[in-house]
């Protein structure tokens, strides 16, 4: 194995998350800011988080002093996912060295569809590109997100409405996720019950009920869904 | 800030159990077989959560006062229209918060 050429591999796979982070991090940063968060807070969380949407969301559970249930509840929702990437990780990481916990803390959407595409060139190593793969994506996330913390307080321009920067990327992980699939009751079941409990609940009380409601509603219409699993 | 430093770094704490946990559990847990109902709600919930996020962004707008919810409206359509012509993350992003930033301090 090639020490040198692994980095050099990693670094160039790690190229579009650089971008993405970049960006991504810096809208969640001008948005904790707003939220009257210096910029260490975005350091706190980009380490023990690392995950966008996760974050996005924090931004607004702390704005609007959410209660700690309410977060632990929310958390579990959004992150759901993570336990199915860990549980496709399972045999991949089975064998890997004291590095395993950091592997699996850096599971994110972007380092798993990265370490799940298949062959690696000849020379480079399995073990250190998926190391520095995870250091390299997690420094540019922290990167981002302070970097916008600190514009976000430095410059005083108009920001009214860049918290639809949130918006946005749920809108598109959504067109993303229809596009995928051809079953789509699973992500009108979300939109359509969590419409309802809005209207009926208002916007202070419909969250929790939401996700206990859609819970429900999945396990009622498992059989119509099952397949779904056996696609993946 | 809404809340004070102490109760901000207990919500952050307990985000940061649950995601970290989730990641580490299969890991504890699932060591030899998963259940079934696991990998089932693993599987469909990420599509159902991700349009419950969708209108949870969108809980504080109204379409009988203000701007009636209108450059919303017109900001989704572009991302999704944006995202399913370009299938380009940060441009769809990127363009819809800029429509939007436009629309709310100029338009409406």
């Amino acid at each position: 194995m090639n020490l040198h050429k692994t980095l050099r591999y990693a670094f160039r796979q790690s190229l579009p998350v650089l971008a993405g982070y970049t960006v991504l991090g810096m809208g969640f940063g001008v948005l904790l800011r707003q939220a009257g968060y210096e910029w260490w807070w975005a350091v706190l969380m980009s380490i023990t988080m690392f995950s966008g949407s996760m974050q996005y969301v924090a931004v607004d559970l702390l704005a609007t002093g959410a209660s700690v249930v309410a977060t632990a509840i929310m958390a579990l929702m959004v992150n759901i996912r993570y336990l199915f990437y860990g549980v496709s990780m399972l045999e991949r990481y089975r064998d890997a060295g004291p590095e395993k916990p950091y592997l699996i803390a850096a599971l994110t959407d972007e380092n798993y569809s990265i370490i799940c595409s298949p062959e690696l060139p000849e020379g480079v190593s399995e073990r250190w590109f998926r190391l520095s793969l995870c250091a390299m994506t997690h420094c540019y996330w922290i990167f981002g997100s302070v970097l916008g913390d600190v514009l976000g307080g430095a410059f005083h321009f108009n920001s009214a409405g860049i918290e639809f920067s949130m918006t946005a990327l749920f809108v598109v992980i959504f067109v993303e996720q229809w596009q995928k699939t051809k079953q789509h009751l699973p992500a009108v079941t979300g939109v359509v019950i969590t419409a309802v409990c809005l209207v009926v609940l208002g916007p202070t009380g419909f969250l929790i009920p939401s996700m206990i409601a859609i819970t429900l509603a999945l396990f009622l219409e498992r059989r119509w869904l099952e397949d779904m699993v056996h696609d993946a | 800030m809404m809340l004070d430093w102490k109760q901000s770094l207990i919500l952050v704490a307990v985000m940061a159990v649950v995601t970290m946990g989730l990641r580490f559990l299969p890991f504890a847990v699932f060591r030899k077989k998963t259940p079934k109902a696991v990998l089932y709600f693993g599987q469909v919930l990420p599509y159902a959560v991700m349009g419950m996020l969708v209108v949870y962004c969108l809980k504080d707008v109204s379409v009988v006062s203000g701007s009636h919810g209108i450059p919303e409206a017109i900001s989704i359509a572009l991302v999704a229209g944006l995202h399913i012509w370009k299938k380009n993350t940060l441009l769809s992003m990127v363009a819809g918060t800029l429509c939007y930033m436009a629309l709310v301090q100029f338009v409406f």
